[in-house]
């Protein structure tokens, strides 16, 4: 049998603490293929952040190992490029050279100046940045700077792109529009993608293997969907599809019956359970989205219940 | 017609708009310095009538009116001395030139002029002291900060010695100071004059340690983001610091140095009075041990400069700061 190209086997990672060891992951285990777009999906705190972070070299696990293209990971590097969820940019640094750092660093061998300035240039217009090269991080918005992230890590072609969250600071409007980018850049150059999200219908439209984790902590992976949806993929036209509504729904379920959000369980009544999800999830957009999907599960249960 | 009379609502509107904009300038102009000058002016007239009520030894306390007296005597009796410094030196040239006319090959000295150092000399000593003083400290304090926020390890081995020394007043390191000078500064041909070395080492020593502490916090202070980010990208540890590192802790660096300058500005005219080095502290003893009517004035004067001096600095380094910050937006106090 052929290895993986991406190969997570049985790890597992206890952190230090004032008191006992806190154990966040308890063997997870997961192959993935070359070009596969991968998403983690999971209540807030199960360690999807973790596993991606022992992914990127980041974390060590304190079990099990990494194995990239037949090497195992025990540092982190440019060929696992990570866009972290607010960005990261260096606010001293404009657009320009933001992506110039991660370039010159990858390229310092094979690419000439010349080369190196198309190069950068190109990546920003994959991601529609190419009329603001020369401002700084702290002059452009929010969603912006999220593009400029993900085109540094494009710049880097890594091996693996990880994304911890790439859309959850957004607005819903620009989310759905960074997701179109991102799928159609990902169609074209066929990069290996892990992502991880809150949001269940991004997950289905953009993945070809969802990842459900169970709740922490000692968190491992509950289910595995896999997605076949034909590319490429269209959101208006899946929105009424059965299919798509098949698999989001088998991801509803898994988080909102079988993994019911740990903060929730204590408390049995709907509303009890709705009041509870607002409170403790003030704020960003993204946790408004968890909000809403958490009322869509409610829903489906009272027609099943009917 | 029509086109005129246009033109001239126009033009009038030009000038209405103008005159309305020049007011409310004038308006913001007043209301930031209304205040400031309202309290400056409360100030001195208490000043002058508490001063009207001490009497000393040396006579009555100065009041406003008396420094200002005194400053101009100051600055006359400055010009006074340069006066005479240039008169010597061309008296010498004359001299000299007359010996040369005579015999070509005549060696000719000039010896430089040894009167009494004015005010003026003295801030000027001064200025140079700190200025070389705070050099020294920050060029060790910066890069010791870094080295000790980027290491945990570096850290808890330095930091008992910070912790010890930072609160040593610079009177117990002066004796200290001066013996190391003496013993070990020892050429023909000095750069520097032993008591310039002694007051700036003693200012350095006392200065460097709030540019150590806050350069730690700021290095230790930075995004674990952009940590990661640098991790990922493997960057060289040079490359980290000057991408990275050293950006992220500007301002902090520079709210350190701007203690840091402003405690050495402090140390050095204590250290001054106590080692008699030349700088703004000795005239301040050498008024107080002079003892004439006209001491208390001018040692007032000395206390008002060291003050406006120590201000000036400041905002100069805030300039620099702003200079080199990348943050143009940030409020920098
Ligand atoms: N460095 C650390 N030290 C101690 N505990 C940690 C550390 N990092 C994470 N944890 C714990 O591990 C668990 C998983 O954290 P993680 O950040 O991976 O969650 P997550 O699934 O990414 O959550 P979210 O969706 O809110 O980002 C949490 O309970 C967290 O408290
Ligand atoms: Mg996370």
């Amino acid at each position: 049998m052929k290895n993986p190209y991406l190969e997570i086997s049985h790890i597992g990672i206890e952190f230090a603490t004032d008191g006992e060891p806190f154990r966040a992951l308890q063997d997870v285990d997961l192959s993935i293929d070359k070009g596969q777009f991968v998403s983690l999906i999971g209540h807030s705190g199960c360690g999807k952040s973790t596993v991606l972070n022992i992914i990127a070299g980041l974390y060590e696990a304190s079990e099990g190992g990494v194995i990239l293209e037949g090497r195992e990971v025990d540092k982190p590097g440019p060929d696992r490029a990570v866009v972290f969820q607010n960005h990261a940019l260096l606010p001293w640094l404009t657009v320009y050279q933001n992506v110039e750092l991660a370039v010159k660093r990858v390229f310092r061998k094979t690419k000439n100046k010349a080369e190196m300035h198309e190069w950068i240039e190109h990546n920003l217009s994959l991601v529609h940045m190419d009329h603001a090269l020369h401002k700084l991080p702290g002059e452009i918005s929010g969603g912006m700077k999220q593009r400029v992230g993900i085109a540094r890590c494009l710049a880097m072609q890594p091996k693996v792109l990880l994304m911890d969250e790439p859309f959850g600071a957004l607005d819903a409007l620009t989310r759905a529009h960074l997701q179109d980018s991102l799928m159609e850049i990902q169609t074209s150059l066929g990069n290996t993608v892990i992502m991880i999200t809150h949001d269940v219908d991004e997950a289905v439209l953009l993945s070809d293997r969802i990842v459900m984790m169970t709740n922490g902590p000692a968190a491992t992976i509950g289910e595995i969907l896999d997605v076949n949806l034909p590319r490429p993929r269209d959101r208006l036209a899946l929105a009424e599809d059965a299919d798509f509504i098949h698999y989001r729904q088998q991801v509803l379920e898994f988080l909102y019956d079988k993994q019911k959000n740990p903060q929730i369980e204590k408390k049995p009544t709907d509303s009890a359970r709705k009041l509870q999800e607002v409170a403790c999830k003030p704020a960003s957009s993204q946790d408004d989205a968890a909000v809403d999907t958490g009322k869509t599960t409610t829903g489906t249960d009272k027609t099943r219940a009917a | 017609m029509t086109d005129l009379a246009a033109i001239f609502r126009n033009e009038q509107g030009i000038a209405r708009f103008s005159i309305s904009q020049l007011s409310s300038i004038a308006r913001t102009v007043g209301k930031t310095l209304a205040l400031p000058l309202a309290g400056i002016l409360i100030f001195l007239m208490l000043w002058q009538g508490v001063a009207n009520n001490i009497n000393t030894s040396l006579g009555q306390f100065p009041g406003p009116v008396q420094v200002w007296e005194q400053s101009k005597g100051l600055l006359a009796e400055h010009q006074r001395e340069r006066k005479k410094a240039a008169a010597f030196y061309q008296r010498q040239e004359d001299r000299n030139a007359k010996r040369l006319a005579k015999n070509p090959d005549a060696e000719v000295k000039i010896r430089s002029y040894t009167g009494k150092a004015t005010f003026l000399d003295q801030v000027i000593t001064s200025l140079y002291t700190v200025s070389f003083g705070f050099l020294i400290a920050t060029v060790i304090a910066v890069p010791l900060g870094i080295v000790c926020g980027l290491s945990e390890k570096v850290y808890q081995s330095v930091n008992p010695i910070i912790q010890t020394f930072k609160p040593v007043s610079p009177l117990a390191w002066l004796p200290l100071v001066t013996m190391v000078v003496s013993a070990l500064y020892v050429t023909d041909d000095p750069m520097f004059e032993k008591a310039f070395l002694t007051s700036a080492f003693t200012v350095a020593l006392c200065c460097l340690w709030p540019t150590v502490i806050n350069t730690t916090v700021g290095v230790t202070s930075i995004d674990r983001d952009l940590v990661n980010v640098s991790r990922v990208l493997q960057l060289p540890s040079l490359v980290h610091v000057r991408k990275i590192v050293i950006p992220s802790a500007i301002p902090m660096i520079f709210t350190g140095m701007r203690l840091s300058l402003a405690t050495g500005w402090m140390v050095l005219i204590a250290a001054e009075m106590l080692a008699q080095n030349p700088g703004l502290g000795k005239f301040i003893w050498d008024e107080f041990q002079n003892g004439s009517s006209d001491s208390l004035g001018r040692i007032m004067v000395a206390v008002v400069t060291i003050g406006l001096i120590g201000f000036l600095l400041d905002r100069l380094m805030l300039l620099l700061q702003k200079r080199i910050s990348w943050d143009k937006q940030a409020i920098l106090r």
